[in-house]
């Protein structure tokens, strides 16, 4: 498999704190890369320079360097980055609107215009995130009405419809119960076939149990990745083994 | 003991002191509609004045308050919005911000009559367009940007930061991001703030005494360049300066104006709670 | 399509940054204006005698334009005026944000916002027709057009911007004062006036300012009820004329452009420079108080 993004030597700042130090890894095409370590350990400040969102912070610094498909995204143009690069929050952030307006919300900004076009659309996206079954007959109720989970996979399913090829998890389950975790998960194995998806997780079991390799992050560092099955089972670094173990964090 | 004595007796000052405050709102309306409504009637509403003032109607007056406050906020509505975005979506923490924050305050607490200087000065002399109802809408307008500028600002700071993030996380521009996002969710408050600029421009007689205003014109506003009649310089100048003015009218025209101000402030005041507790996050 | 949409974002958000920088704009417009057509004044009359000359008479053959007495009418109109209000003020202040049920709090509330919605020309007339003739009766002067009807309705004026920034500074104080104090075994009363009052003065002399900055600017009610003599008071029951009635008054009966008319646009110079210092120190002592 091709590395489908490549980071070299990421430093960020907030201010004066340096949350990234020195960070280099690369995710490979269709798969889905965990990433763990306590809160701190800049797992999420690492996700949020992959689709440069940092940027809104006004006080955020960075260098090193990140490639997307061979291509240095600090070149390019935002909007068009986070095209295709889709991002689920920690929390289901549905926006104020209906389900169908949500789901549709990136492609019309985008200039598809054909009211047909946008359903079929939001029905082939809600398919992929397995939530179309459950909402068929509720598109036009606030996204809002919907169950946490519910309202997850409604984010996933907006994420998809913009059409990018890599999609990002920021602790998508954090506020989920285990059945909707179980429910986002399938999902996710799911998707890999046809994008790459990084996933940043509190929750080990998670990383086991869904990602093919699984990073380590310690207080901005990138202590082990591997396999994930090596990495639970018989880990380079001590720091790993008593994380994973549950001494800390 | 002595301490709750102390208490009782403070919290009692207070309470009469707060009455002396609110007690007169009460008594001025009070006095006013009482006095004011055996003049209201249909005929009052919609004809014009006749023998100097003394009898008639004040429909130009209305008519001509309801121009100039419409035009002055179609006037400053963009301008003050675009302001308040510019504020709390694009502006960096810096020395321009600050002044621009200045200024807004500063223009909120300019006099009115300087107002009227200044619109004589730039819209009647300078760009020549006379006495008249534009020049009138353009004064007021400046006027109503601080409170439109703070209050929309407000709004749209109120608007959660993740909204933002998500939009922006989709690849939509920043302007679009704002546009369908951002403003659909900050509307009520920037009604709440337009409304009550109105509500206050609408009671203004000094910055329009030398724009727009006129004594007694014979017929209604045909053009941006009319000069207009409007309700509270018709006030003043009936309660001041016409002798043996039946005392009825000048009540019924100050009833008038005071109620389309409350009336205005009171729709902002319901929109505002309603929207409150129908807030959806 | 792309580069349109591009474009397009592109002029709006310049239309927005021209909108922003707007306020500066019609700041510097205004005082231009009013030195464009003003200025001129000071080449002809000496700024001296403008500020300190005793007489104001722009009308007659040999004209004085010395605002000494408009100064003195604005003056006494603002200290009377503030006597009454800042005390009263704060206290309803107090009274609305610490002690007030719910309801009451509500209710009270919604009449300082109303008080704040009548328009200066209705209140104006409201004094002519209520508080004028009692001052008259009860001093047993010959007019009730006086300074002291003009400093109570001003007062009233100027009441709901102190009641209302008063209560936010006063809000703005941290619960944990209050809590720890209340702890202590403190009655509520002793916390108010020993932690919260002093916590929230920096918000609450920022309050008085502003209030004194709407006496100072406020036109048609103290036109209509103070008598409008230009001459300088020795006494609240005295008539007279404020800088800003001065202006209201006489700018319609000038001619463009003549000494009287440009005498009142330097009129309008001074009043827009006390305002704008006293906003300035307002505006610091709210920065204050949110630190």
């Amino acid at each position: 498999m091709v590395d489908k993004i490549t980071v070299h030597n990421l430093k960020c700042w907030f201010g004066k704190v340096q949350s990234v130090k020195n960070l280099s890894l690369a995710v490979k095409e269709n798969e889905i890369l965990g990433i763990i370590g306590p809160s701190n350990s800049g797992k999420t400040t690492f996700l949020r320079s992959l689709n440069r969102l940092n940027e809104l912070n006004p006080n955020y610094r960075q260098q090193g360097e990140i490639l997307i498909d061979g291509k240095n995204i600090a070149h390019g143009n935002p909007e068009m980055l986070r095209k295709r690069m889709g991002m689920v929050f920690a929390l289901p952030l549905s926006l104020p609107m209906t389900v169908l307006e949500n789901v549709i919300y990136g492609p019309k900004r985008h200039g598809i215009k054909s009211k047909k076009e946008l359903e079929e659309l939001a029905e082939r996206c809600l398919r992929a995130a397995s939530l179309w079954d459950e909402v068929k007959d509720r598109l036009k109720e606030s996204a809002l009405k919907l169950s946490g989970g519910q309202q997850q996979r409604l984010c996933l399913a907006r994420t998809l419809a913009v059409e990018p090829d890599i999609i990002l998890f920021d602790e998508p389950c954090s506020g989920l119960d285990p059945i909707s975790t179980a429910k986002v998960e399938e999902t996710m194995i799911e998707l890999k076939k046809k994008y790459t998806l990084v996933l940043v997780t509190n929750n080990v079991k998670q990383a086991s149990r869904v990602s093919d390799r699984t990073a380590f992050f310690l207080m901005g560092e990138l202590i082990e990745v591997a396999i994930t099955e090596k990495l639970f089972l018989s880990p380079e670094d001590k720091r790993t083994e008593a994380y994973i173990t549950g001494r800390f964090g | 003991m002595n301490a709750k004595k102390s208490q009782k007796i403070a919290f009692a000052v207070l309470l009469a002191t707060t009455l002396v405050v609110v007690l007169p709102v009460l008594i001025i309306i009070i006095v006013i509609i009482k006095e004011g409504i055996p003049a209201i009637n249909w005929q009052f509403l919609t004809t014009m004045p006749s023998n100097g003032m003394r009898s008639g109607g004040i429909f130009p007056a209305i008519l001509g308050t309801i121009y100039l406050v419409l035009l002055s906020v179609i006037i400053a509505l963009p301008v003050g919005v675009m302001a308040a975005i510019y504020l709390n979506e694009y502006a960096q923490d810096n020395l321009l911000t600050r002044i621009i924050k200045l200024s807004i305050v500063n223009l909120a607490g300019v006099p009115s009559v300087v107002y009227g200087l200044f619109g004589l000065g730039l819209f009647v002399i300078f760009l020549k367009f006379g006495v008249c109802l534009l020049s009138g809408a353009l004064t007021l307008a400046i006027m109503e940007l601080p409170v439109i500028i703070t209050t929309s600002k407000e709004a749209l700071s109120s608007v959660p930061l993740s909204f933002r993030e998500v939009s922006l996380s989709l690849g939509v521009s920043k302007w679009q991001t704002i546009r369908y996002v951002v403003l659909p969710h900050a509307l009520p408050g920037i009604m709440t703030g337009t409304i009550l600029s109105i509500a206050r421009i609408a009671g203004e007689t000094a910055p329009i005494l030398f724009t727009a205003a006129a004594f007694y014109i014979p017929r209604l506003p045909g053009s941006l360049l009319d000069q207009i009649m409007v309700l509270p310089y018709h006030l003043f100048i009936i309660s001041t300066q016409i002798p043996n003015m039946p005392s009825k009218l000048t009540y019924g025209t100050a009833l008038v104006l005071l109620m389309l101000v409350l009336t205005m402030n009171l729709t902002a005041i319901v929109i505002r709670t309603y929207f409150r507790k129908n807030k959806k996050w | 399509m792309r580069r349109l949409k591009k474009l397009r974002d592109y002029i709006i958000e310049k239309m927005i940054f021209i909108s922003g920088i707007a306020a500066i704009i019609f700041v510097i417009l205004i005082f231009f204006f009013l030195v464009k057509e003003g200025g001129s004044f000071f080449g002809e009359y000496n700024i001296k005698d403008f500020i300190f000359g005793h007489f104001w008479y722009p009308a007659s053959d040999s004209p004085r334009f010395g605002i000494l007495p408009l100064i003195a009418g604005s003056l006494v109109i603002v200290v009377g005026a503030t006597i009454l209000a800042v005390p009263l003020g704060i206290m309803a202040a107090l009274y609305i944000s610490e002690v007030a049920p719910k309801g009451l709090k509500d209710l009270l509330k919604a009449g300082v916002e109303m008080l704040a919605a009548i328009p200066s020309v209705v209140v104006g007339f409201v004094g002519m027709v209520t508080l004028v003739p009692v001052i008259k009766t009860v001093f047993g002067i010959p007019t009730g057009l006086t300074a002291l009807s003009g400093c109570i309705m001003l007062a009233f004026m100027a009441m709901p911007t102190i009641v209302s920034i008063s209560e936010d500074a006063i809000n703005a104080v941290p619960w944990n004062y209050k809590e720890g104090a209340l702890a202590l075994g403190a009655t509520k009363w002793q916390i108010m006036y020993r932690i919260i009052l002093p916590a929230a003065t920096p918000g609450i002399i920022a309050s008085v300012m502003l209030g004194i900055g709407r006496v100072i600017g406020e036109t048609m009610a103290v036109m209509m009820v103070t008598g409008n003599a230009a001459v300088i008071p020795s006494g609240f029951l005295e008539s007279v004329r404020t800088m800003t009635a001065t202006i209201a008054a006489e700018m319609g009966e000038t001619v463009r452009g003549s000494s009287h008319y440009r005498s009142l646009f330097a009129i309008g110079a001074v009043l827009f420079v006390i305002t704008f210092i006293i906003n300035f120190i307002a505006d610091t002592y709210l920065h204050k108080n949110k630190e």
